[in-house]
């Protein structure tokens, strides 16, 4: 080797305090989590904390909340008519929302994953990109589309269909429905785009080269497999279809009364009863929980290709929709 | 003897209850290249990760040129590692590659760039310092990690599997690289494989580990002519392990019977008893098929052929023994075919045999 | 099978996904033609040849004072995100625990829970230990909202972090402490140009996040509203081509980011070794 004879100084062999701390993996770890396992308790634990416990107490005559435990909240959530009924009309529109989106999300995504070929990511990309543009837009392009003087009406009247506008557009559930289903299909649809993607095509040609014709292999193999982003995208539109007061004012009329968020920021608004509104709210967490597990549970069924382990649903819901947001 | 440069003292690692390497002691020289073979989970990488510093020892000492090292952190030995996947910098040129080491030294930078070019001619890739990693072939890229482990001088240069990823000719070209390059440098390599025939190649001290230990140490040919253990003679090369008893002993020699037949064998190291059971260890290509009674010295097996396996440059046949067990032995291309079902009758120098105990 | 069958399927299912990319696209185009329109009611027929809106919307005090507050809870965001993100991925990606399992899904709730929920958790939490909503005004738009959006954005950043880190090559950084650097020069020098691309992203992620966040800035926001919040008045008071204007360009601000977004994450320097 041609190099300088003279040889290299040898590295330093003192130990600092560092590379002593390196040898001491608890104390390492504890000063790794100070800040992020801090910070996450004091802001985010202890508020849901917090909510529940608020759920505990309840509002005496005077409208101040009494801090003594007592059941008074639920036993009037579960008692008055009003709230039960508005639970399950929040769960029957959320219903809607997600079937509809499942039907306009698989095509367009089996589109996507099997038919595209040329710019297949931008094309993904201009789908997806409308999720980024504000919720509250989206919602509102509603109201100008399904008014009494709004664009709906205004075709179907120039085109001779109608003498008299459409009432039951708008200020209604079906507004609410349509809306929720426009913003949410493209959820809906990307984690059943990233399932059916990674279905290796050889899979498609193992099963027409065993006699199965287009529709069978669909049936038999692409369906099945594409269960996990079904499964995923479901939940998703469920949950934040249930959890969204934004649309349901702006478009529900009277109906928005009974969707549950509403009730919730009216209790902790106008109708000043925050520990009912917190017994409203945990009863609503309660119930995406338990759909969240059950989803999580069918989705190891269903998790034929064994990626993943099952772990929780929701970290890969999280990923999947932050990680796939492009 | 010139005191060992790295020393390995009762170095055990565990993993919870799992006992990776156990109990090792190993004094490797300076200038030697050792490999550490053996087959995965054997602790062979495990002990090489102990002496670069990510793996700390659960017990033992681990001591470098006179001075305990165990203690200190990868950064601050003077070791350099060659990884299986070569780890290079993707976001670095292959000049800022081999650099890095030098830089993180504070090296001056004429001085760095002299050595990193000298390095870079070493491993012939002169022209290719501008390039970025994944622009270079697996080859080259492996010769990029070379260099920028070798260009710091350390006193020992570890390599875990750096062959793997490469295909069966590159590979063979490389080990004699390697071997080339390790003795043109002077440094100690201690190399990591589960390929026995590399180990053979390119090593000048082999040591077997099976299970955390060590199962046997020393030259390519002491194991491959004097395995101590049934494990060892069948890890390296092909061999035939024969169940035999011990008829006689005498100094030097024991008569051993295998199925009925008396064969010769140079006593083992540890003393046996007539009656106890051994194994003999009987290579494949020091045996040879007759037709009359074998020659003075050596021993003989008669059995039926079963198939021939042609290879190339031999043909391997394997004979079934009267007793139900099975030889195979290499028949050169010129040799007799010999049909299947056909009556044999093999022979092999008795020095050449090996008595195995464990 | 005979080839005329399956052209048929073909073209229906053609025809499905472009009839669901216009329902998914209609609606925007609708927002951003009618912030021409020419007339204060937004009713059919459309008329464009304004500009005039954009002009309202330039000198609507209480819309431009919106737009700076929404920045400036952004960038806080960011900074709470990245902050406490950061570090929280890399406890997950490289450290062992009692109640890791715990921690990563707390991490996550605000991500999978309706926004409503994590909003009055907190809104019950700063009333509860007594933090005014306007404090800290007008400086920032208020602690507790910011401290909300922040916290709520800590979930993006750490999937996002963790994820790359994931995918990070383990021995690279051996390698760098094997070339004599130590835990701090050899994250500065290896693993923090891999990870930077992730970095950017999770920032511009939260930046876009934040100035759309509607549900917990509802129940934390103080005096001064947010662009949503803002619109949201107008929504109520009464409609005009304003808003679409003002949801034009926020329209056009996303896409431009969303863009960004995308090149960075389908950046081929990423993780591979």
């Amino acid at each position: 080797m041609t190099a300088p004879p003279h040889p290299l100084p040898a590295p330093d062999t003192r130990l600092t305090w560092l590379d002593r701390l390196r040898a001491r993996p608890r104390a390492r770890t504890a000063l790794a989590a100070a800040l992020p396992v801090g910070w996450v308790t004091l802001f985010l634990f202890l508020p849901y904390l917090l909510l529940l416990i608020h759920s505990f107490w309840r509002l005496d005559e005077h409208q101040v909340i009494v801090h003594q435990w007592t059941l008074a909240s639920y036993r009037r959530l579960f008692t008055t008519n009003v709230y039960p009924a508005t639970i399950l009309f929040s769960a029957r529109i959320a219903l809607s929302v997600t079937l509809l989106s499942l039907v306009l999300a698989f095509p367009l995504a089996y589109l996507l994953a099997f038919k595209v070929r040329r710019h297949k990511n931008l094309m993904y990309m201009a789908v997806i990109i409308p999720l980024w543009v504000s919720y509250l837009v989206r919602a509102y392009a509603w109201k100008i589309i399904l008014g009494q003087e709004g664009i709906l009406n205004g075709l179907l009247a120039q085109l001779g269909l109608i003498h008299q506008p459409l009432q039951f557009l708008l200020y209604s559930k079906w507004a609410v429905i349509i809306a929720l289903t426009h913003i949410y299909t493209p959820f809906t649809l990307m984690p059943i785009y990233a399932v059916l993607e990674a279905i290796p095509p050889s899979l498609k040609e193992a099963s027409q080269d065993l006699y199965a014709g287009r529709f069978q292999t669909f049936i038999h193999v692409i369906l099945p497999l594409s269960l996990p982003g079904v499964l995923a995208g479901s939940t998703f539109a469920f949950v934040l279809s249930m959890g969204d007061f934004i649309a349901p004012q702006l478009l529900g009329g009277n109906d928005s009364a009974l969707m549950v968020s509403n009730v919730v920021v009216s209790l902790f608004g106008v109708a000043y009863n925050w520990p009912l509104g917190a017994a409203v709210s945990v009863v609503m967490l309660m119930l995406v929980v338990t759909l969240l597990t059950i989803a999580n549970r069918f989705e190891e069924r269903f998790n034929y290709r064994g990626e993943r382990g099952g772990a929780v649903k929701a970290d890969a819901l999280a990923v999947v929709v932050t990680e796939s947001r492009a | 003897m010139s005191p060992p440069l790295v020393e390995l003292r009762s170095v055990t690692k565990r993993f919870g209850d799992f006992a990776a390497v156990d109990d090792v002691t190993l004094a490797i020289a300076g200038g030697e290249f050792l490999t550490l073979l053996g087959a995965s989970g054997s602790g062979k990488t495990t002990t090489l990760r102990m002496i670069a510093g990510f793996e700390q020892p659960t017990a033992g000492e681990i001591w470098m040129d006179g001075q305990p090292i165990h203690a200190l952190p990868p950064y601050k030995r003077h070791v350099n590692t060659v990884f299986q996947n070569y780890a290079l910098f993707p976001h670095m040129s292959v000049w800022d590659n081999v650099a890095y080491g030098l830089r993180m030294r504070r090296v001056a930078k004429p001085e760095v760039a002299q050595r990193v070019d000298a390095a870079l001619d070493m491993v012939h890739l002169e022209s290719l310092g501008g390039r970025v990693p994944r622009q270079l072939s697996g080859g080259q890229q492996q010769r990029v990690a070379l260099a920028r482990a070798l260009v710091n001088r350390p006193k020992v240069l570890l390599l875990d599997e750096p062959l793997g990823a490469l295909d069966l000719k590159l590979r063979k070209e490389m080990q004699l690289e390697l071997k080339h390059l390790q003795t043109q440098v002077g440094i100690t390599f201690v190399y990591v494989t589960h390929d026995q025939e590399e180990a053979l190649t390119m090593s000048d001290r082999i040591a077997l580990m099976r299970a955390g230990r060590i199962e046997q140490l020393g030259t390519p040919r002491e194991i491959y002519e004097h395995p101590a253990t049934r494990y060892a003679a069948d890890f390296i090369g092909e061999t035939n392990l024969l169940a035999a008893r011990v008829r006689a002993a005498t100094p030097g020699r024991l008569t051993l019977e295998i199925e009925g037949q008396g064969v010769e064998v140079p006593a083992p190291s540890s003393p046996v008893t007539p009656g106890q059971e051994v194994w003999l260890s009987v290579r494949p290509e020091i045996m040879t098929m007759v037709d009359a009674s074998p020659p003075a010295g050596h021993n003989s097996l008669e059995g039926t052929v079963e198939e021939g396996i042609y290879a190339g440059s031999l043909t391997r046949l394997r004979l079934r023994l009267p007793g139900g067990g099975a030889l195979v032995l290499h028949l050169a291309p010129t040799g007799t075919a010999r049909a299947a079902g056909a009556h044999a009758r093999v022979t092999w120098p008795a020095d050449r045999g090996v008595c195995l105990v464990a | 099978m005979p080839v005329t069958r399956g052209d048929w399927l073909s073209r229906a299912l053609w025809v499905a996904g472009i009839a669901v990319f216009v329902f998914i696209y209609a609606p925007l185009l609708v927002v951003v033609l009618y912030s021409f329109h020419n007339s204060r009611i937004i009713a059919w027929p459309l008329q464009l040849g304004t500009l005039s809106w954009y002009g309202v919307l330039w000198h609507d005090r209480g819309m431009v004072d919106a737009v700076v507050a929404s920045l400036k809870l952004a960038l806080l965001a960011v900074v709470i995100a990245l902050g406490v993100g950061v570090p929280g991925a890399f406890l997950l990606d490289r450290y062992d625990f009692p109640g890791k399992a715990l921690y990563q899904r707390l991490v996550l709730l605000p991500l999978i829970l309706p926004g409503i929920i994590t909003g009055v958790s907190l809104l019950t939490f700063f009333t509860f230990i007594g933090l005014p909503l306007s404090a800290g005004f007008p400086l920032v738009p208020g602690w507790p909202v910011v401290l909300g959006h922040g916290t709520a954005l800590v979930s993006v950043v750490v999937t996002q972090v963790f994820a790359r880190l994931q995918r990070l090559d383990r021995f690279q950084e051996e390698a760098s402490m094997d070339l004599y650097a130590d835990a701090w020069r050899t994250f500065w020098h290896v693993t923090l140009p891999n990870i930077r691309t992730a970095l950017l992203g999770a920032a511009l992620l939260v930046f876009t996040l934040s100035l759309d966040e509607i549900a917990v800035t509802f129940f934390l926001i103080g005096r001064q509203n947010t662009i949503p919040l803002q619109i949201w008045g107008l929504l109520r008071r009464g409609i005009t081509p304003e808003v679409n204007a003002i949801s034009t360009i926020i329209f056009l601000v996303s896409v431009v980011v969303i863009v960004i977004w995308a090149r960075l994450m389908h950046d081929p320097q990423g993780a591979r070794a």
